[in-house]
């Protein structure tokens, strides 16, 4: 398939398909070699995120999130010449605000980095020199970007730390990492990323480590640091209920391919993937209760070596057999079932509603 | 305090139904410093906690890190010496047995862990790691140790065959399963799993959960289960207590507390909850709490959720709130409960 016509499948929202989107993802492949053979990470993603606007790209462990988002930033270690250390094999494109990022210097990326994207881990404690101060490492990352003397960075960092609400900014600027709480550590490396004004942040699960009041917290502070900012976030999570918190997307991730892509509000109220029904059936929710059996999905996420033939998702798919064999020998592309929403599943239209509103959604 | 009030535990009626009852429990952690290691402090991790489980329930203990749950169920295995309090166990008061007496004590209690990669010895084969019990217990089934196992390996969900497999030949789920076949070896009274699900992948931990649901029917289990996650505990949960900084805030039926929460502890970490459904975003109510939780080190004195609580009056901040039981089955340490009728307050 060609890149264009791959482009095509790229959702864009109605009224911006002739716009070129802020970032955009096309065809992203990313393959590590080992000794027992290739992993598959990332083998063909595509998607499109505009401008102020909040991705959530959702998956299980090993669906290829956190590598997508790596990718982006051109974080992963390339292969050297000879072959001596073995890195990760990238293929496709990567468009942020109409530049290709793939093809440029790694030099050339790392000057982007802090400055037009940046990103927050998941475990503010190891992103972080234990050795610097907070305020050092902040002031550091501004004074990459901007000419200004150590006296107004500083200045620059007490604000951005006080705008993500940590008390005494002025005192606290000169406490290292380990004298911070989980939450406020991670508060601190999200004033790191935004000191510079990035146009696009990527959030790898930010709020996993962190207890659910402190989340809350968190998440809270990352809407309004957006619409601040206008910048666009792509939010990397496991936990549905943080995407529909605070997600506008949602790109569902299943053994490194996108199988949905739609509004949040398309993938929660009529999600047309099996997997997303599954991953919906799975959560406990607080309506529920006790006795009540979880919509599990059978099976274990597949090994990314030995990726299953057709729709990776066959194997653990109960609906897999609907269509003679198609699933299991031809990968499904993604296809458009409404304006903005994309699925890749054999299943026919009208077969997908049914199920989903029949079988699905009564149990949910 | 040590004196349990008005506790689920001192109800003679009931005392038979009980499987478990903890009173006033309490373990400190101390901090020693200078060359003479003298003691400077203390973790304050468990402060005076009782609660009774009752046979076939299940109880679970929710709460945000350092508050002491893990502690608690740590206690109550055993694993831990409490500082002060009291644990029975089918009618033995078990606080201070050494550890040779626990031994046999360990066929009726056993414990899930969270991490199912470092709770399982990667150099014991499944068929191992599982027949452990038996052999550790000097037990014979009957049909040997070996189809034990097997049967055990099935009734979680594993294929027997894997008997000579070693642990990093399975995925997390399954490791996880292998535990839970381990501590059913002995068909235990009770188990203690302390976030028996938190890492594993949302559609693992499902067919955790429900495999769970489904051992407890088969082989008549009490279950203890400990984890932050509300949405989990409230589908496993008969009871739910929820803890604070080392207390116990909030103790009730799972239906009561998850219907009408009463602690504004509770109100603001059932808001903080993220739900999977976006048509709620708008319509709910969020409660933000300011700040982190204070150090247990030097807890904040009375009521120790008052330096977050919206509600906080003096009171609750020079006496501490008793856990009493406001409505039926529904204890409360608070001062200003939520959801309870007016002028109640005046009462007390």
């Amino acid at each position: 398939m060609t890149t264009s016509a791959l482009r095509d499948l790229v959702t864009r929202h109605p009224g911006q398909l002739d716009k070129q989107p802020f970032l955009e993802v096309v065809d992203l492949r990313v393959h590590f070699p080992t000794d027992d053979g290739l992993v598959k990470s990332v083998d063909g993603l595509s998607f499109a995120l505009d401008r102020g606007r909040t991705l959530g790209i959702v998956g299980e462990s090993g669906s290829g999130k956190s590598v997508t988002s790596l990718a982006i930033m051109g974080l992963h270690t390339r292969p050297a010449s000879e072959q001596t250390r073995p890195g990760a094999q990238l293929n496709g494109e990567i468009y942020l605000e109409g530049e290709e990022l793939l093809a440029k210097s790694p030099e050339y990326v790392r000057s982007l980095r802090g400055k037009k994207m940046a990103m927050i881990f998941q475990d503010p404690l190891s992103a972080m020199n234990p050795y610097y101060t907070v305020g050092h490492q902040i002031i550091e990352a501004y004074r990459i970007h901007n000419p200004v003397n150590k006296k107004v960075a500083r200045k620059h960092a007490i604000d951005m730390l006080g705008r993500v609400g940590i008390p005494e900014p002025s005192r606290r600027i000169e406490a290292y990492p380990h004298q911070f709480s989980g939450g406020m550590r991670q508060r601190a490396m999200i004033a790191m990323a935004l000191s510079c004004d990035p146009h696009l942040l990527i959030a790898d699960e930010p709020t996993t480590a962190l207890d659910v009041t402190v989340q809350a917290q968190i998440l809270d502070l990352i809407r309004d640091l957006q619409s601040e900012f206008n910048s666009s976030v792509v939010l990397i999570t496991h936990d549905l209920g943080v995407v529909a918190e605070i997600a506008d997307d949602v790109l569902v991730m299943y053994a490194g391919r996108a199988v949905e892509y739609g509004s949040a509000d398309q993938l929660f109220n009529r999600p047309a993937h099996p997997y997303t029904w599954g991953l919906l059936g799975s959560v406990p929710r607080f309506e529920g209760s006790r006795g009540e059996r979880l919509l599990a999905i059978k099976g274990t996420p597949p090994s990314l070596i030995h990726v299953p033939s057709g729709c990776p998702f066959h194997p653990r798919c109960t609906y897999a057999a609907r269509n003679g064999g198609l699933s299991e020998e031809v990968r499904p592309e993604l296809t458009p079932v409404e304006p903005g929403h994309t699925v890749a599943c054999h299943l026919s239209q009208i077969e997908r509603e049914q199920i989903w509103e029949h079988e699905i959604a009564p149990k949910l | 305090m040590t004196a349990p009030t008005d506790e689920p535990a001192a109800s003679g009626t009931e005392q038979d139904s009980n499987l478990v009852i903890v009173e006033g429990l309490v373990k400190h952690f101390p901090i020693r410093a200078g060359i003479l290691r003298r003691q400077v402090g203390a973790v304050q991790a468990v402060d005076g906690v009782d609660f009774a489980v009752k046979r076939g329930e299940t109880f679970s203990i929710v709460g945000e890190s350092g508050c002491g749950k893990s502690t608690t169920a740590r206690l109550l295995t055993r694993l831990l010496e409490p500082t002060g309090g009291k644990i029975t166990f089918q009618k033995r008061d078990i606080t201070h047995l050494k550890d040779g007496q626990l031994r046999p004590l360990r066929r009726d209690m056993q414990m899930i862990f969270q991490d199912p990669y470092s709770s399982l010895n990667p150099r014991h084969t499944v068929g191992k790691i599982v027949g452990a019990p038996f052999r550790l217990q000097g037990v014979t089934p009957p049909g040997g140790i070996k189809k034990a196992v097997q049967d055990l390996l099935s009734a979680v969900g594993l294929n027997p065959e894997h008997y000579n497999r070693y642990p990093h030949e399975f995925s997390g789920g399954q490791r996880q399963r292998i535990g839970i076949a381990r501590t059913l070896a002995l068909r235990p009274r009770l188990i203690v799993a302390d976030e028996p699900v938190s890492a594993l992948d949302v559609s693992i931990q499902a067919q955790v959960i429900n495999l769970l649901e489904d051992l407890q029917e088969e082989f008549d289990l009490t279950y203890v289960i400990i984890a932050h996650d509300l949405s989990v505990v409230r589908y496993v949960s008969d009871r739910v207590a929820v803890m604070y900084l080392g207390k116990i805030v909030e103790l009730a039926d799972a239906e009561a507390l998850y219907g009408a929460p009463m602690h504004p502890y509770t109100v603001a970490l059932m808001s903080a909850v993220p739900v999977p459904d976006t048509r709620r975003r708008q319509e709910r109510e969020r409660i933000l709490l300011s700040g982190d939780v204070p150090s247990p080190i030097s807890p904040p004195p009375a009521c120790r959720f008052h330096t977050r609580c919206w509600k906080a009056q003096e009171i609750c901040r020079t006496e501490e709130p008793p856990l009493v039981e406001l409505l039926p089955r529904h204890y409360v340490a608070c001062h200003f409960p939520e959801n309870y009728p007016q002028g109640a307050e005046s009462e007390r």
